[in-house]
């Protein structure tokens, strides 16, 4: 099940299957919504939760529903979507399974222009820091495929995800350089750059959901084109697609999605990774349906990721951690598998 | 190095079908022993080790005291002030020798792990051995606060466990030399996580302290830390040494190498040990330093021109790597002191960039 092979085995997963996915996710996704709301520390009735969510009385249990649950959780299920639908967007562009933002180095260009305007500007997040991430994000991308994808051997998922590796390094040292010479950046990135959505408020939804927005737009532009160009670009052009517009569209989508989510949440690993790949075994490797059940799976993996971290233990474990927990293994495990072509 | 025009050695066997050398390699006997010397290579690594004294010397006269070559000279003949030559003798010196020796040790461990995978990124590096040693160093110092000892022994068997960790996952009816890179990369990637959590319970002095050994520095190098990397490489160095010929006949496979009388899994076995211990002991005292066991090995080959990975030309260039990289480290930011670790994983993640973009072929064996 790998997207190297029969992109379009549509006729072999029957409609009643994705049907039932779709409803499943949606309900999953809600309840997992609620629940987000009335999980946290500082143990706050249900009442209490429910009450402050319809009637701003000012005390510090609606302040804290309000202004710190709330937004967490929207910010949660955006960046989510935008992880999910970047790695949904690379695997096939890259025709390789193990693509995903963090481990493709994406995350980490962010992160790194993240951390120069930091140093610079302060950490808050607005408009201007958004736009470094972009920038960073972008510039990342084009050297890992650019990279990646030279020579005979280009492309295959061991030289991208060591392309990938280089750069992260590269990058990591960059931006450790920087917090060290900035104690006062270091202290602030810390928690943040194990990617961390704690004390995230309106302001960082409201700066980074333009861009999610945009990206998802083009994304869900794409799944037929990207459809075509995992059989390959001849065959992809026999079939009446345009490859390079594909690649640069996917790229500027990646982009928006990838620099907005790690301007918001940090570097965040593995969403990417393990999201399409649940969603392909259970609806088929056709993107027209893999893109979409992104949205929901993704925010459901995010969700869950950081409930996680907020109960497992008792000071709270990045989100970030947590996806790379669960999704390290999901890449050992792949690349142990036969079907992953070239390792 | 492939001529037209086959040379005699002077000392290979006589009789009338004496071995014909090509150009350019001195065959070397001494009774039963016996080695070739590429000549070019040999070249070169002496002037790596020349250049290698000269940055040493140079980065000893660097620094915020003002102390120029003539009285790092009269510090090392005895004349000079009490001052000048605690400075450069008890503070610069051993800093300046651990560059150079952990450089060489780190090279010599790359290559050997380079031989093994029969991949030029089966490095330590790129399996997870520096995200566990620095895990393992975070756990310690949670349990142990802040003794030296502690963080060593905990570095050294977390890099160990994860290690035997990443070569168990690999395994599948054999290590793929790809496979294994992916799931170094993998497991790294977990670790790192792991690390960021428990950096994120410690106290702030403790955090800043803790990270800034994770990128591996020297600035804390006393005498003290020499002496294992001294005894490392005293011990390991002439072992490898002396199974290079054999490492490089299991080059071409174990069926190869069997074929013409090398014990292959004791030879293993062995290499590996070596390889381990000389990177682990670097590593406690320095940190994880990224990318040096990388990149040296390969450097090394493809500057003197070498067919395969050679261990003296290696470790030459190793030295000569993180002693410039520590030049780098101390002045870049002056008066602020990089951790060497950065400078080496920015200049090693480089050339891993560059070695992608220009290879060939996906790897280069």
């Amino acid at each position: 099940m790998t997207v190297l092979e029969r992109p379009d085995a549509g006729s072999r997963v029957g409609g009643g299957r994705r049907a039932t996915a779709v409803v499943v996710g949606v309900i999953l996704l809600a309840a997992l919504v609620i629940a987000s709301l009335f999980v946290g520390s500082g143990d706050i009735p249900v009442a209490d939760v429910w009450s402050a969510l319809w009637h701003d009385t000012g005390s510090s249990t609606d302040l804290i529903v309000r202004d710190y649950r709330v937004p967490r959780t929207l910010l949660c299920v955006v960046v989510g979507i935008a992880l999910g639908l970047a790695g949904a967007i690379m695997q096939p562009l890259t025709r390789n399974p193990l693509a995903d933002p963090g481990i493709l180095g994406v995350n980490a260009g962010a992160y790194t222009a993240v951390v120069f305007a930091a140093a610079i500007l302060g950490t808050a997040v607005n408009i201007t820091l958004v736009i470094c991430a972009l920038a960073g994000a972008l510039i990342a991308a084009l050297v890992v495929y650019g990279v990646g994808n030279r020579g005979p051997a280009g492309g295959t998922p061991t030289k991208l995800v060591l392309t990938g590796v280089a750069v992260n390094a590269v990058l990591t040292g960059i931006s450790f350089a920087v917090t060290l010479v900035e104690p006062a950046v270091f202290d602030r990135v810390r928690f943040w750059s194990a990617g961390s959505l704690q004390g995230r408020q309106f302001d960082t939804l409201w700066a980074v959901l333009p861009f999610v927005a945009v990206g998802v737009v083009i994304a869900l532009c794409m799944p037929k084109a990207l459809n075509a160009l995992s059989l390959g670009d001849d065959l992809a052009v026999a079939l009446g697609s345009r490859p390079a517009a594909t690649k640069a569209a996917g790229v500027v989508a990646v982009t928006l999605l990838c620099g907005a989510a790690t301007a918001a949440a940090g570097p965040i690993a593995f969403v990417g990774l393990m999201v399409p790949h649940a969603i392909r075994s259970i609806v088929g490797p056709d993107q027209r349906w893999v893109m979409p059940l992104s949205l929901l799976g993704a925010p459901i993996l995010m969700l869950t990721a950081d409930m996680l971290g907020r109960v497992v233990v008792s000071s709270e474990l990045p989100v970030g951690v947590v996806t790379a927990f669960l999704g390290a293994p999901v890449l050992i495990a792949l690349t142990r598998r036969k079907a992953v072509r070239g390792l | 190095m492939t001529s037209t025009r086959p040379r005699t050695g002077p000392d290979t066997v006589t009789g009338t079908d004496a071995l014909r050398w090509p150009r350019g390699i001195a065959p070397v006997r001494f009774g039963g022993f016996s080695t070739r010397i590429e000549l070019r290579a040999a070249a070169l690594t002496v002037l790596f080790l020349l250049v290698a004294l000269a940055v040493a010397v140079w980065s000893l006269t660097v620094g915020s005291a003002g102390i120029g070559v003539a009285q790092v000279w009269s510090a090392f003949t005895g004349t000079a002030s009490t001052g000048t030559s605690r400075i450069v003798l008890e503070w610069r010196l051993p800093r300046v020798v651990f560059a150079l020796l952990g450089g060489a040790a780190l090279a010599i461990g790359g290559a050997v792990f380079q031989s093994i995978t029969r991949n030029p990124l089966g490095s330590p590096d790129i399996i997870g051995f520096s995200s566990g040693a620095y895990t393992g160093a975070l756990i310690a110092g949670l349990i142990a606060t802040g003794s030296a000892v502690g963080t060593s022994i905990g570095a050294l068997t977390g890099a160990l466990l994860t290690g035997v960790a990443v070569h168990l996952l690999a395994f599948k009816r054999g290590v793929s030399a790809t496979r294994i890179v992916v799931i170094g990369v993998g497991l790294s990637m977990f670790l790192s996580a792991f690390n960021s959590w428990l950096l994120t319970t410690m106290q702030l002095e403790a955090a800043i302290t803790a990270a800034s050994w994770g990128a591996g520095s020297l600035a804390e190098i006393a005498w003290g830390n020499v002496l294992p990397v001294v005894i490392g490489l005293v011990v390991c160095g002439p072992v490898v040494l002396w199974l290079a010929a054999d490492m490089r006949m299991l080059e071409m496979g174990d069926d190869a190498g069997r074929g013409v009388g090398v014990r292959a899994e004791t030879v293993r076995v062995v290499l590996l040990l070596m390889g381990v211990l000389l990177i682990a002991l670097v590593t406690a005292s320095a940190g994880p330093i990224a990318f040096v066991a990388l990149a040296a090995p390969q450097l090394a080959m493809r500057l003197t021109g070498t067919p395969g990975i050679r261990i003296l030309p290696a470790a030459v260039f190793g030295a000569l790597l993180l002693a410039a990289s520590d030049l780098v480290a101390r002045t870049v930011i002056a008066p602020t002191q990089l951790p060497v670790g950065v400078v080496t994983l920015c200049l090693g993640g480089a050339y891993l960039v560059w070695l992608l973009a220009t290879s060939r072929r996906g790897s280069r064996r």
